[in-house]
């Protein structure tokens, strides 16, 4: 047996309708030996019935009725496959309606996007907003796959003006790393193994990029640990522990700690230091993000759900900052809506106070607006009913993220992005 | 404007290599597993601290042992603050439920049963033609839900198992019929899960949604999670049906023409006797089970489970009806 795959790298697809992203997805599985016999015969006997003559790959992971139906993909399906080198999750987002919604959550968690463009089309309205996305949630990579590049006629140029094109706007964008392949998802041309039917492309196959980036970069900002769960057994303690153990419970979002290390509490400003750390029943002298831990303090203080323990003098909570919404919901925001606001593990009210702008994502720049709608991106100032300790998001991907939620019936309304 | 985030960053590309700048940055030690650990009981310490009345459903099934032993892990050293839920079948294998209930005794849990074989007795289920007994565990289920004014539910599904379970969100919402609408899911956005809900739904929560059946094994190995011995190698008497071996027992009997062999088997997955098929294996330690699953060419579902072979959709249905 070989050993465990080290590290984990987690991707997000994404593309326009017809771009043949669940063919390039299910080429990626079935290339690299992850779709097993019982799946294949599955996809197999059901291409066979349909009157196709080879396997239908994209069947693989359209999954639904409705997919299979309508030969379309309607909701992110999860994937997992490994190589010798590592191990990946696949989160396969759908390009039609709802692309933002589907993309913005395939993409809010990702080490990498891989981008899919019609050679034959090239870089379209859906391309830019994707793009945009990506460069808004700051997914570390993007891999732009010009597919159906064995339908052009002269692959190599077609190819050169695509990818040009792409840079342009991911330069515009401030996205720093955005490479480009030549694939036909189709025949497999450059997705797992090089082709032979691009002779003028001499980068490497679209698994071999996924396997070579770097991931698993910690979030090496200032502690943070918001705090989920105050474990306090009293009465009912396990395993020979102190009766009057009091432990908080929660992940690590970025940072350090260690035990002897001053924290200091959120909203409250209180400070204390590490006691002792403890990973289940196990106790550990170092945590590190993004490891969920149990803390215990040598003080006594007031500290709950929501609470935020942070390195000494590195973070200030606020009641009004601005942020960018991806607006993901049917209805409208407007301003005056009052809303729910989770940030971390604590839920606040929240006033949106104005609206500023709306991105135009033809020209990539922004106009005034009075409403933001379904697939909207746009700027908003916010006062919310206690303080937060957020950061700016192009500091952090976890104190400067937030979700706006319906108080009626708790349905998340927004993806909501600190700006300052 | 924050769109453009940061214009230091300048890009440098090269369209005809794919080469891309170096990115530097400090990398984690942490491994897979412990990633993934780090996410389960991130999940079922947040539905604890957000939600009133949790359960947990446990089954003594491998998925749902891992998953209550991060359950322990996550509140330690208090005890689990919540019950655990089966629906029984009536067709479960007797050592998977003396497990369960050795299980439930060892962690001081309050354990909640609730029986098909009830349902069938009083009329409110009919047995099925083919005496499989999984799809008839919705409406239990659902029942035993609302009964403990259960709002999270905590289940061991995991999206590598089955083409419907991997459209599934962490956190998923259930509506006043505890039925699944797929195409209709709230985004789930970086860590910030919401199970927020109104009276009359509930939410289920999948804190294994990102593990494999192979790191479901290596975790079990690298933190010594004992099983029921049904999932090791052993002796049993077996038959061949649907190209699965079924155990011999009261509820599944040979039918004509059906050989009765005595073969080294183990079980990959541990449901209903009547449509839970063994595989040959000699299997007979943790280590070698890590060392099969990852050599295997066949799914888990696929190798041993006669209900998921009833239709394409098969799960799906179940799911939207609000099934595990």
């Amino acid at each position: 047996m070989s050993a465990a795959p080290a590290t984990l790298l987690r991707l997000a697809t994404a593309g326009s309708v017809d771009d043949g992203k669940s063919t390039l997805v299910g080429r990626l599985l079935h290339d690299s030996k992850a779709i097993l016999a019982d799946q294949l015969e599955a996809v197999e006997r059901v291409s066979r019935d349909r009157g196709l003559t080879g396997a239908d790959l994209a069947l693989v992971t359209d999954g639904l009725r409705a997919e299979r139906e309508q030969g379309i993909t309607i909701d992110v399906a999860y994937r997992y496959f490994a190589t010798d080198r590592r191990s990946f999750v696949l989160a396969d987002c759908p390009g039609h309606v709802q692309y933002t919604r589907n993309t913005v959550t395939g993409a809010s968690t990702a080490d990498v996007v891989v981008l899919l463009v019609d050679a034959r089309k090239g870089v379209l309205e859906q391309t830019r907003r994707h793009l945009a996305v990506a460069a808004l949630l700051r997914v570390p990579h993007v891999v732009l796959a010009v597919n159906k590049i064995d339908l052009v006629d002269d692959a190599q140029s077609t190819f050169l003006t695509v990818a040009a094109e792409a840079h342009e706007v991911a330069l515009g964008l401030g996205l720093s790393d955005l490479r480009a392949i030549p694939v036909s998802a189709l025949h497999g041309d450059n997705v797992v193994d090089r082709s032979t039917s691009t002779p003028w492309y001499a980068g490497p196959s679209l698994l071999e990029v996924l396997e070579m980036l770097p991931v698993g970069e910690v979030d090496d900002g200032d502690l943070r640990l918001p705090v989920q769960v105050v474990i306090r057994p009293q009465g009912a303690v396990r395993g020979g522990a102190d009766r009057d153990f009091r432990g908080y419970g929660g992940r690590l979002d970025s940072g350090t700690l260690r035990v002897g290390d001053p924290v200091e509490v959120l909203p409250s400003g209180r400070r204390s230091t590490v006691r002792r750390l403890w990973l289940g029943d196990r106790e550990i002298a170092e945590a590190v993000a993004p490891q969920s831990v149990t803390v215990e303090l040598d003080d006594e203080i007031d500290i709950s759900r929501g609470d935020v323990l942070a390195a000494v003098g590195t973070a200030a909570a606020r009641r009004e900052f601005s942020a960018t919404l991806c607006w993901l919901a049917d209805t409208q925001l407007r301003p005056g809506s009052r809303l729910l606001l989770k940030h971390g593990t604590r839920t606040v009210n929240t006033i949106v106070r104005g609206l500023r702008s709306r991105l135009d994502l033809d020209r990539l720049d922004h106009e005034p607006t009075d409403a933001l709608s379904l697939n909207d991106i746009g700027v908003v100032d916010l006062l919310v009913s206690e303080p937060l300790p957020v950061t700016a998001y192009a500091v952090s991907r976890h104190s400067g993220a937030f979700l706006l939620i319906d108080p009626s019936d708790g349905n998340t309304l927004a993806a909501g992005l600190v700006a300052d | 404007m924050s769109l453009t985030l940061d214009q230091s960053t300048r890009a440098r590309h090269d369209a005809t290599t794919g080469e891309a700048p170096e990115v530097s940055g400090r990398h984690t030690s942490l491994s897979q597993l412990d990633h993934l650990e780090a996410e389960a009981i991130h999940v079922i310490r947040e539905v604890v601290g957000e939600l009133e009345r949790p359960v947990l459903l446990f089954s003594g099934g491998k998925d749902s042992v891992v998953m209550l032993h991060l359950a322990v892990k996550a509140f330690w050293p208090a005890p689990v603050p919540f019950p655990v839920l089966h629906v029984d079948t009536g067709h479960n294998f007797p050592e998977v439920l003396a497990f369960r209930d050795a299980t439930v005794e060892r962690l001081g849990l309050r354990l909640v049963v609730e029986k098909v074989q009830d349902w069938i007795d009083d009329g409110r289920l009919r047995e099925r033609a083919d005496g499989t007994r999984n799809p008839l565990q919705t409406q239990p289920l659902l029942h035993a839900i609302a009964q403990g004014r259960f709002d999270g539910v905590f289940g061991g599904g995991r999206r590598d198992e089955e083409k419907a379970r991997a459209k599934e969100r962490i956190v998923s919402l259930r509506d006043d019929f505890g039925q699944w609408d797929p195409r209709n899911q709230r985004p789930e956005l970086w860590h910030l899960l919401n199970p927020r809900h109104r009276a009359g739904q509930h939410v289920r929560a999948f804190p294994l949604s990102n593990w494999t059946e192979l790191d479901v094994w290596r975790y079990i190995e690298r933190e010594e999670i004992a099983l029921p011995e049904l999932y090791y190698a052993h002796e049993r008497d077996v038959f061949r049906r649907d190209g699965m071996w079924l155990a011999v027992g009261p509820w599944s009997q040979p039918r004509e023409g059906e050989q009765v062999e005595r073969r080294v088997v183990r079980y990959r997955t541990v449901g209903d006797m009547s449509c839970t098929g063994a595989v040959d294996s000699p299997a007979a330690s943790v280590a070698e089970v890590v060392a099969e699953v990852a050599a295997s060419t066949l799914t888990e579902r696929g190798a041993t489970r006669a209900d998921d072979r009833l239709s394409e959709a098969a799960m799906e249905d179940r799911k939207k009806e609000g099934y595990f």
